[in-house]
């Protein structure tokens, strides 16, 4: 009977999608020339397709939800088999090590262009460890973050056309700059939390940007700065190649020099400050930690990283206009830290290696690409919405205690 | 002063335009504490549904006025059933979770709704019929305001009412307020809570339909993106008011559309949004819950 009623669910499902996609799918008008065209394969292939479908989703939703009452019931924190290898020190090493040879070797096994799709996805890995700061560890809600990535790409751009500052000068300065861009965006919004600070936040990066496009004297416009040089080594001449492969080492090192520094940050008195902070303001302050400072530190630190990610990206595609710091783009690197799961360092380098390289190889659907990327998101959160790697939360275990309880600090 | 009233009437046109957008996002938002990113979407897709409706009506040979009303109609029942679907896939599994969790699967759904109406119809902007009939009685003030804006008027007072009486008045209203209040104790008491949430996707998915076959009328077309900005501006008057006040989220509409256009009437038109977002922060500055929100204080 069981199979019965699901095949009946099914069929239910099926027909809410052929009535849903309806109009849409099988209607298409041409206002210009005044037809319509009517596809009712499509209409067919959404049924088919939804009985199908239906099926594996009611699958995945209970087996999740067994998932979630064995967790209650055992009351253990589940490990994910990444999380395992990674602990583990027999995997960890030769991991490491395979890693280290894969990542020297890539640009010269790779054609150029991957080694540039490579770049873009370490910058997204440095830029989203920095909005990991803001988001993943202080819990503050930034939805333009985008904005200290034009300022970075834009003080280089900048101070190179009307002053020739190298790319060397202008990595220090770009993240300086972003660094006091977000402080004077920490101010005013010290007092708001939520989705207020998420909506101001998002007013800041639409006003950087739309200021960016408007104000021609000053950043030239929606036609952008053009011939950004790329950076030297020591004054030699670098062929394209030659280039792209000193730029994808720069990046490698930064990305490094990133990890390392976030890492160091997270175990830090002020790190520990921001996650108190994400946890419970109030109890936060009831603690003796300065609210203040700690959300400045939270965005103007996260904003560095931002910066110098944008001094690099000015550098490496030697031209850039306001169309590359619209909203999508922080909302992409948002989806970065919440994919790969926000606290977690190595989360969020394998989410910008899926969310980066995962349009760049899907251009073989390249109409679909998008849509797909959409319905990736929405079933990554439904059926892992911690992320792939979620934080692993640090415990005390107090053992050889008299009876041999183990405490869990919360 | 024909300037400033022609400023005024413009303004209170977009006022209205948010303010249809906007209601839903902070019913939705009252309800699950949830920015529902995908709203924009609905909207649009609300506008498209209109425009196929027409097309195939104006095909045979309907009356005019026939048509956008029935057109409309059908707009809102469609996009209903998207809401109520959108909330079943993405965001009902995630109810428990973060947040930051469900943001995310609404930009998903979001990119995903685009990108169906790109692939399924076109990417191009398609012209968008007006066939609301010129009024006689607009005719002496033709220069300052055309029909569609007095229905774009009319429709989002009749829609503030119809939810006041809806929220005030009615037992699904008081269930709708007891959910927002506090979910588990809602359930307590017999609230039937996935039905409320239900409930409220599909009132303000249709209410952004309707929003969407009126604007693409008075602007004249539409294209798969359209709603995107217009959710985005929406969001900003609904927080601009409070976010989660129904009163709270028209202020913020009216007060966001008339700044709009007393700003680029008078003093510049580059920098209209970036002045409606500076207001913005200004605003929120000074009342961090917005112009209507309560502040909350924190039990400890």
């Amino acid at each position: 009977m069981m199979t019965f009623q699901e095949i009946k669910k099914s069929f239910l499902a099926a027909i809410w999608f052929m009535f849903l996609t309806f109009p849409i799918m099988v209607i298409k008008v041409n206002t210009i020339e005044k037809t319509i065209e009517w596809h009712w394969w499509r209409m067919a292939a959404v049924g088919l397709g939804a009985f199908g479908l239906s099926f594996l989703w009611r699958y995945l939703i209970r087996r999740k939800e067994a998932g979630k009452r064995k967790a209650e019931v055992g009351g253990e924190d589940k490990q994910t088999l990444v999380q395992r290898l990674l602990s583990n020190p027999r995997f960890y090493l030769p991991g490491l090590i395979a890693t280290a040879v894969m990542v020297v070797a890539f640009p010269f096994v790779f054609s150029l262009y991957q080694t540039n799709i490579m770049i873009t996805a370490l910058i997204y890995v440095v830029v989203g460890l920095g909005l990991n700061i803001v988001v993943g560890l202080a819990g503050l809600l930034d939805l333009g973050y985008v904005a200290f990535y034009a300022v970075g790409a834009y003080s280089y751009a900048l101070l190179n056309v009307h002053f020739g500052v190298s790319f060397w000068m202008a990595l220090p300065i770009g993240a300086a700059l972003a660094f006091l861009f977000g402080i004077l965006l920490g101010f005013p919004v010290l007092r708001l939390r939520g989705d207020y600070l998420a909506i101001v936040t998002l007013g800041f990066g639409e006003i950087i940007r739309l200021v960016l496009e408007n104000w021609n004297e000053f950043s030239f416009g929606p036609s952008g700065i053009a011939n950004i040089p790329k950076p030297g080594l020591f004054g030699i001449d670098l062929n394209l190649q030659q280039s792209t492969t000193f730029i994808y080492f720069l990046m490698i090192a930064l990305a490094l020099m990133t990890i390392f520094v976030v890492r160091r940050l997270q175990d830090s008195r002020i790190g520990r400050a921001w996650i108190a902070l994400r946890e419970d303001e109030v109890a936060c302050q009831a603690m003796g930690i300065d609210k203040t400072r700690t959300k400045l530190s939270a965005f103007a630190l996260g904003a560095t990283w931002a910066g110098m990610g944008g001094v690099v990206f000015a550098a490496k595609t030697t031209f850039i206009n306001p169309t590359s710091f619209t909203i999508w783009e922080s909302i992409i690197i948002l989806c970065v830290v919440v994919l790969g799961g926000m606290g977690s360092i190595v989360g969020v380098i394998i989410g910008a290696m899926i969310l980066i390289l995962l349009p760049e190889y899907l251009r073989a659907f390249s109409e679909y690409r998008m849509l797909i990327f959409g319905v990736i998101l929405v079933l990554m959160m439904v059926f892992r919405p911690g992320g792939i790697i979620s934080d692993v939360r640090r415990t005390y275990k107090f053992e050889g205690l008299g009876n041999k309880t183990e405490n869990k600090s919360q | 002063m024909d300037y400033f009233l022609e400023l005024f009437l413009g303004g209170l046109t977009r006022g209205s335009i948010y303010a249809l957008i906007a209601l839903g996002y902070t019913m939705v938002y009252g309800i699950i504490e949830l920015i529902n990113f995908a709203h924009g979407e609905i909207y649009m897709i609300g506008a498209f549904t209109g425009l196929i409706v027409i097309s195939v009506l104006t095909l045979l040979g309907w009356n005019t006025v026939a048509i956008i009303i029935i057109a409309a109609l059908v707009a809102m029942v469609y996009s209903a059933a998207y809401g109520y679907t959108i909330e079943k896939i993405a965001y009902k599994p995630l109810r428990g979770s973060q947040r930051l969790s469900a943001l995310i699967s609404a930009i998903g759904m979001s990119l995903f709704l685009q990108n169906y109406v790109l692939l399924a119809q076109t990417s191009n902007f398609l012209p968008f019929p007006n066939l609301i009939p010129e009024f006689g009685i607009v005719k002496p003030i033709e220069h300052i305001v055309r029909s569609t804006e007095i229905v774009i008027y009319i429709a989002a007072a009749l829609v503030m009412v119809g939810l006041t009486v809806l929220i005030k008045f009615t037992r699904m209203g008081k269930a709708m307020r007891a959910v927002a209040q506090d979910r588990d104790m809602a359930m307590l008491v017999g609230v039937d809570v996935n039905r409320v949430i239900s409930f409220t996707f599909v009132i303000g998915s249709s209410i952004a339909a309707l929003g969407g076959v009126l604007v693409a009328s008075h602007i004249g077309q539409v294209n798969y993106y359209v709603g995107f900005i217009a959710g985005i501006k929406a969001f900003v008057a609904a927080v601009l008011g409070g976010i989660g006040s129904m009163p709270g989220a028209v202020l913020g509409s009216l007060v966001l559309g008339w700044t709009e256009s007393f700003f680029t009437g008078y003093i510049s038109s580059d920098y209209e949004d970036v002045f409606a977002f500076v207001f913005l922060v200004l605003i929120l500055i000074f009342r961090p819950a917005g112009i209507l929100g309560r502040s909350q204080t924190d039990k400890v």
